[in-house]
């Protein structure tokens, strides 16, 4: 990805050393924001320079979602100025912010399946002339901002619904430039996108900054942040903690010791070995799902963590639903402990003591609606209850036992699930499968959207699961974490397994080697 | 080979503090308006018809009125939880009529007891469900068109089997039965009661109403937790086609007689009934107790209406401003409560 023009290589990156030079764009003073119970953010501050990556850090709950609304006019502040050119403005509504020159891109895919990816890209400020839509003239300006994204293969007129989760994204994108703006706001833009999209995305960011334009960049991965960011603000707990710190004189330990008010060690937890007499758990032999994957083999022993790199549509995560019955498979077996799975059959994989933390929380995980306690006990409410009347009592006796267990935050099971940060969704669900009781535990992006803080200590858990026996099978984007935290690898490129070996033979570099390879053949 | 409960040491305790948020006490306050709603049209009776309005004879007509209505939207509470909507429960009621009277005129053999009548108007019900459930789950046909057309197919053959007949039922162990008072209170209010106490019962302390929740909430989530959500979802057509089946009885009691146009446009009232009471139209959240006054404020206007001699094209005009402003009203109540 040797991309950078040559022209736009020297462009002089207005340092960090040097923001009195400038006058803050957009300034946010002291914004406060109160739900009913609830402080989401208490003083919030923030300075963006013009032609700046401004990038925005913070655990889960630290109110970085809160405060990307209130700047694109979908919450009102409590409290507080917002400020452009140093002139007070107020934010009504999404379009005001439009106005103003800020345009949102949000981390939930805010397209509309059934439009087109131009429909969606003019969504809100369609091209017309006499209250008819000028259709030609979106979709050249479409086909313009999807070139500039290096995505000239997606077609204006192609329906978003047939796009892939990045596809969508792209077009949330390209919506986002579509606006005028002067400020863009990006939450969390690289989640779904694979590492050759990543760099597309940094390219366009460069080309932003270069024409003025400031971007706003929300990531929980530091590397990103090492590679594109100016200066970096620190939210804790809805409070500004660390205001312009320059990327490229702050430590990580510092900036990690800001987020999380303690220190943390980045780190994965230790391997003990797993002996060579535990029995084999989890058997898959030959699994096959028509045009995803084919001949998928792999064992896990108790208290062996097994992981599956490959890049993002390499088939990872439907091998995953495939073992746990979702997916009905086209051929092989599955058996837990030598006893054979009905395929296709999900409740025949719960019952032989499989458990699944889904891909898509919101989506496949949780009921959002329901309270927190009723979401652990999704599997077990049946086994718990006696003659089919329900014992609410025990079920929530479970569910608060693995709420302290797994340190879940806020520590009430009577909440709607839908207020949980994604990192204590994320327990939640792995809560579920610990009431239940689980021989195989099925893993799919365990650590998506889960602050740095919050990793570690999941990292920790799923380790400390090994230990007592569990045999644990986990899907992760990203590579250096299948690497840290898994006793053994496969590798996995086009629905094929491409190589397999100890986590402690294989590195970052190896992996990627392999899924080229795997990608070019 | 399902273990034990698995736990994780911890390191840090619990904040009792962050527990307090109350969960439970909402559904009390979402149902306190329709209380205030419904003694609200109550003060209006009795201003604009005083004694008329308050009688007990009055009072129980209202509930009699409710009743069959009532039993309906039990079922439908179930289905519209579950993220699904039933529009052919009327016809189904004038089918399992007309089946059962059809039965009761034909079998002319000595040994033929009345509680036939009843397991025959409930056996067409459950199983013009069931039919609706298998459709619906393993068909994969959307809720509302399936029931769309069960609506035109049970209509249709019980006027085939009736010839458009009204069918006067006489048989009078049934009729004794269900035209009987019950310490001073008709028997088809009793029913509607126990349906309603059996439906909370349900809905709220047993694994079937826990499925329907979570079904509606989060069909993929509920599939992959374990839940058999296809089987599910037929269980819950058939229960809305039981109760339809329940109704037909108390159709057959209050009327005296099996006909295909029993249950015509019933359907409405009753989905109205379930919204206006609070359940979400798009699944996930259901009340029993909201539905029962829904259908007692519906009711309750009507004979407000009729009392004061409102023409039947006006009552039904108001009953639509009605609805949009329940709606509108709750969906407002939700929004403050939620930000």
């Amino acid at each position: 990805m040797v991309d950078v023009d040559p022209q736009e290589a020297p462009l002089e990156r207005p340092g960090p050393a040097d923001p009195a030079s400038r006058a803050p764009m957009l300034r946010m003073e002291g914004i406060v924001k109160h739900f009913p119970g609830a402080k989401a953010l208490d003083g919030v501050d923030l300075d963006v320079l013009p032609a700046e990556v401004h990038c925005l850090l913070g655990q889960n709950g630290a109110g970085k979602s809160t405060l990307i609304k209130v700047l694109a006019g979908a919450h009102q502040p409590t409290a507080g100025r917002i400020l452009i050119d140093d002139q007070e403005i107020s934010i009504p509504h999404p379009v005001a912010a439009l106005k103003h020159g800020i345009a949102t891109m949000y981390q939930e895919l805010d397209v509309v399946d059934g439009l087109t990816v131009a429909e969606n890209v003019y969504l809100g400020h369609e091209l017309d002339r006499g209250g008819f839509t000028q259709r030609r003239e979106a979709a050249r300006r479409t086909r313009e901002i999807l070139g500039r994204l290096g995505h000239s293969e997606i077609s204006p007129h192609q329906e978003v619904g047939q796009l892939s989760a990045a596809g969508k994204q792209i077009v949330s994108m390209a919506r986002a430039l579509s606006h005028d703006a002067r400020v863009i706001i990006m939450d969390e833009p690289s989640a779904v996108l694979d590492s050759e999209e990543v760099e597309n995305l940094f390219r366009v960011i460069d080309e932003l900054t270069s024409q003025g334009v400031a971007v706003v960049y929300i990531s929980h991965r530091l590397e990103e942040i090492r590679r594109i960011g100016d200066r970096i603000t620190v939210l804790k707990d809805g409070v500004t903690v660390g205001r312009n710190l320059p990327v490229a004189t702050t430590t990580t330990r510092d900036l990690i010791q800001l987020m999380t008010g303690r220190t943390v060690e980045y780190a994965f937890p230790e391997r003990p070995g797993v002996p060579a007499d535990a029995p084999v758990v989890l058997d898959v032999d030959g699994l096959a799902l028509a045009g995803v994957f084919a001949d998928v083999s792999l064992q896990v022993r108790a208290g062996e963590i097994v992981g599956l790199a490959g890049l993002v549509g390499s088939g990872r995560s439907e091998i995953l639903e495939t073992i746990y019955g979702a997916r009905r498979a086209t051929s092989g077996t599955v058996s837990v402990s030598g006893r054979r799975l009905r395929p296709g059959s999900v409740p025949s994989a719960v019952d032989a003591g499989i458990g699944l933390s889904p891909e898509e929380r919101k989506s496949q995980g949780l009921v959002l609606t329901e309270p927190v306690y009723r979401n652990i006990t999704l599997s077990t409410f049946a086994r718990m209850a006696k003659g089919g009347w329900l014992d609410e009592r025990a079920e929530k006796r479970a569910a608060r036992e693995q709420v302290e267990a797994l340190d879940l935050r806020p520590a009430s099971v009577d909440r709607e699930a839908r207020t949980l940060s994604g990192g204590n969704q994320q327990k939640s669900l792995l809560a579920r499968w610990l009431v239940h009781g689980c021989d195989v535990l099925l893993l799919d992006e365990p650590t998506r959207g889960v602050d740095v803080g919050a990793r570690s200590e999941l990292y920790g858990l799923v380790r400390r699961l090994a230990d007592a026996g569990t045999a644990i099978l986990v899907v992760s984007s990203e590579i250096p974490e299948v690497l840290g935290l898994a006793d053994h690898v496969l590798v996995i490129s086009e629905g094929r397994v491409v190589h397999r070996a100890p986590a402690q033979d294989i590195d970052e570099h190896a992996v990627l080697d392999l899924v080229m390879e795997g990608t070019a053949a | 080979m399902t273990t034990a409960q698995q736990t994780v040491p911890s390191d840090r305790p619990t904040d009792p503090a962050e527990s307090r948020r109350s969960w439970a006490g909402r559904p009390v306050v979402r149902n306190l308006g329709l209380v205030v709603a419904l003694v609200l049209i109550c003060v209006a009776g009795f201003v604009t018809g005083g004694e008329r309005f308050g009688s007990v004879d009055n009072i129980l007509t209202i509930l009699r009125l409710a009743s069959i209505t009532g039993v309906l939207a039990i079922g439908m509470t179930f289905v519209i939880t579950s993220g699904g909507i039933d529009l052919s429960v009327g016809s189904v009621l004038g089918l399992a009529t007309v089946w059962a009277s059809t039965l009761a005129t034909q079998t002319m053999a000595e040994d033929f007891h009345w509680i036939v009548i009843v397991f025959a108007a409930l056996a067409v019900g459950a199983g013009a469900g069931l039919v609706n459930g298998v459709v619906i789950a393993y068909g994969r046909v959307v809720p509302f068109i399936a029931t769309l057309a069960m609506l035109a197919a049970a209509r249709g053959l019980a006027e085939m089997i009736s010839d458009r007949r009204t069918q006067v039922l006489s048989v009078p162990g049934f009729l004794d039965f269900f035209r009987a008072d019950l310490i001073g209170v008709p028997v088809l209010i009793w029913m509607f009661a126990l349906v309603a106490v059996a439906g909370w019962l349900v809905l709220n302390r047993t694994t079937f109403g826990r499925r329907t929740v979570a079904v509606g909430g989060n069909p993929e989530a509920a599939r992959l937790a374990g839940i058999k959500v296809q089987r599910h979802i037929m269980y819950i057509y058939g229960l809305a086609g039981l109760t339809a089946g329940i109704a037909a009885v108390m159709m057959l009691g209050r009327t005296t007689a099996g006909s295909s146009t029993h249950g015509m446009l019933l359907e409405l009232d009753v989905i109205a009934a379930v919204v206006v009471g609070g359940t979400l139209l798009q699944g996930g959240r259901g009340t029993i107790f909201g539905t029962v006054l829904g259908v007692l404020i519906f009711s309750t206007l009507t004979n407000l209406f009729t009392i004061n001699n409102m023409s039947i094209s006006a009552q039904a005009v108001a009953r639509g401003v009605i609805i949009v402003a329940a709606v509108l009203i709750q969906q407002r109540f939700a929004a403050s409560k939620r930000t």
